[in-house]
């Protein structure tokens, strides 16, 4: 390519080159495919999506879960989403900005949901983690714990499990921790 | 005499390269001392990442004759960089890569001018890597490969035939690492396939379950792993981690060091936790080396011609005795990076709204409810509602105006497509073309000259 190199630099040296204005704008490929992901997002009703940032910045977004059956019916959750210029490549990172009582949700909002982590595949989509998320407050499970205590009264007392969740959601403590109303 | 003997002796292996003709050389090749001139004259080479890789590079790229590089990388050289990044010292702990690293070659190979940029790749405006007519890439995150694949791929202009134009070609040599394993690849946008084509090519990073971590750790990256990601958070509480920043590498790691002891773990080091938190696998001196020499060597042969690339992805692996092996991997046509995308042409007073139905009965389309972006800025979302909402006024501005007025360019276009009966949702690219602009024609001439 040694001519075609050797002409651009002589035209460079005449005059500025007119020619190569890219077209890539910081643009990532991420930012491209999670366009589709949003196209087809496709939420239960008991889920929304907002963009604080406006809607030219899909890469960061908030997910609210208002559960409409379980332990955790009548709360209300947020979650933020931060997308990677390399999506779907890798996952986003999701944390939960509402203090939550949970067995799987730490106390600092991190969340032992697999597709996140060790399960993300490319083909996944914001869908299927927005999915997840929800089923986690459907079904929280004591057997991947993030929150020890609170899986512990999960397996070995149910009932009191319940009565914690309620608990925490009204605004008030459950063992040493505060819960802000969430309700 | 002497001095003459010398002079010879220096280039002698590129001499037999570049002065001979061959039967294994390139269509274009053209042997000579004019073509040794001309490339020391002519050529400027980005060298991106002055790591273990691009120190090797910088080194074999000198030594083949290129005279005008450039280096540009962010970090600043540490102590367990100098097992391997052999252009580095004691005494230069602490400074910048680029800037060392550029002025060690300088120093030991006459005649070579290295600029080095101390900064980030995203920090530099696009023109500075349309400057140069080759980038080599000596990086070891995906991050930053496929950054400077959507730069250089941008510059990438086809013509009405869907054939690259070749003046806005801008080749990568690509190569990598991790411990005895490394590949090197050709990336010509248009012709090769380019980085995004073949991303599923790196395999995903191990993630571990934040549970493991948090509850039954077992090895000594599940300690560093949660003092990274659990304990940092609950101790920092809304400060972001940064792995370039050493105090917080050096935080995690005694976070880590601690876990590791009350559970027993041995083998916590601070090397492992910057290889853990920054997912980098020990580097081996000879791999960077061996790595870096294809890379050179493949370099030299985009510009001269003096044999035909490599074809173009070869993959070394030296962890038991020697394999290497050279895969041709295809290029994605409908690539969103380095494809042509569908060439639409308009008239500028082509409504959105009026386009969005124009993409349903394009022929090579067929492509329903589209959602529409255009560099950064989503013109009109169909969903989720929310967004609906903040972009259904663009519907009746014309698309030309939306588009800032730029008589050509690229667009991504979301929308259903069907197929005997099955719906499914497709992202595409598409040239836009408005008529009648200023510019679209001269364009087009230069292109063809
Ligand atoms: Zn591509």
């Amino acid at each position: 390519m040694i001519r075609l190199f050797k002409v651009k630099e002589k035209q460079r040296e005449l005059a500025e080159n007119t020619n190569g204005k890219s077209s890539f704008t910081k643009q990532s490929a991420g930012e491209i495919r999670l366009h589709k992901d949003m196209r087809e997002l496709n939420l239960p009703k008991s889920c929304s999506i907002s963009f604080p940032n406006g809607k030219d910045d899909l890469m960061n977004f908030q997910v609210t879960i208002r559960p409409d059956e379980g332990y955790y019916r009548g709360g209300l959750f947020r979650f933020s989403f931060k997308v990677s210029p390399i999506y779907p490549h890798e996952a986003p990172k999701v944390k939960c900005n509402s203090k939550v009582y949970h067995p799987n949700i730490d106390l600092e909002g991190n969340v032992c949901l697999n597709i996140l982590r060790e399960d993300w595949k490319p083909v996944l989509n914001i869908n299927t983690i927005v999915y997840g998320l929800y089923h986690l407050f459907t079904e929280p499970n004591h057997e991947d714990p993030l929150n020890s205590e609170a899986a512990a009264v999960l397996r070995d007392n149910p009932r009191m499990f319940e009565l914690n969740v309620k608990k925490a959601m009204a605004g008030g403590h459950v063992g040493d921790n505060y819960y802000s109303r969430c309700m | 005499m002497t001095d003459s003997t010398a002079q010879v002796s220096k280039s002698r292996d590129l001499d037999k390269l570049l002065l001979r003709p061959g039967h294994l050389v390139g269509p274009t090749f053209d042997p000579g001392t004019e073509l040794r001139d001309d490339i020391q004259e002519y050529v400027k080479i980005l060298v991106v990442g002055a790591g273990g890789l691009g120190c090797e590079l910088l080194k074999d790229l000198a030594l083949s004759g290129f005279k005008n590089l450039e280096v540009i990388d962010m970090d600043r050289i540490e102590v367990s960089n100098l097992n391997r990044q052999f252009l580095f010292r004691l005494q230069d702990v602490g400074k910048p890569k680029a800037e060392v690293a550029a002025m060690r070659v300088m120093e030991r190979v006459a005649g070579v001018n290295i600029v080095p940029h101390f900064c980030r790749i995203e920090d530099k405006e696009l023109d500075f890597y349309n400057d140069f007519n080759i980038i080599v890439l000596g990086l070891d995150s995906i991050e930053a490969r496929s950054y400077i694949n959507a730069v250089a791929c941008g510059f990438l202009e086809y013509d009405s035939d869907d054939n690259p134009r070749e003046e806005t070609v801008k080749p990568m040599v690509d190569g990598g690492t991790e411990g005895f394993k490394g590949h090197a690849r050709v990336i010509v946008p248009g012709r090769t396939p380019c980085f995004e084509c073949t991303i599923w090519l790196f395999p995903p990073q191990v993630k571990f379950p934040l549970c493991t971590l948090a509850e039954t750790p077992r090895t000594a990256a599940h300690c560093i792993e949660y003092a990274h990601l659990i304990k940092w958070d609950e101790v920092h509480s809304g400060k972001t981690f940064d792995p370039d920043e050493p105090e917080h590498m050096h935080w995690v790691y005694s976070e880590a060091v601690k876990r590791a002891e009350l559970f027993g773990i041995p083998g916590v080091t601070y090397s492992l936790t910057q290889g853990v938190v920054k997912n980098i696998i020990p580097a081996i001196a000879s791999t960077n080396a061996i790595i870096s020499a294809a890379c050179a060597l493949e370099t030299l042969k985009i510009v001269s011609g003096c044999s035909k690339t490599l074809s173009n992805y070869l993959t070394y692996n030296g962890v038991e005795g020697l394999h290497t092996k050279v895969t041709e991997f295809v290029k994605d046509n409908d690539c969103l990076i380095c494809g042509p995308g569908v060439l639409i042409e308009l008239e500028t007073s082509v409504t959105l709204r009026k386009f969005i139905g124009l993409l349903e009965e394009h022929p090579k389309l067929l492509l329903s409810r589209a959602s529409i972006t255009h560099r950064g800025k989503n013109l009109y979302m169909q969903a989720p509602p929310v967004l609906e909402e903040m972009t259904r006024s663009n519907l009746d501005l014309p698309l030309f105006e939306l588009m800032d007025k730029i008589p050509k360019d690229i667009v991504h276009v979301t929308g259903t497509t069907s197929k005997s009966d099955k719906k499914t949702s497709s992202l595409m690219k598409l040239r836009v073309i408005f008529k009648g602009v200023d510019g679209v024609a001269d364009m087009d001439t230069a292109g063809g000259s």
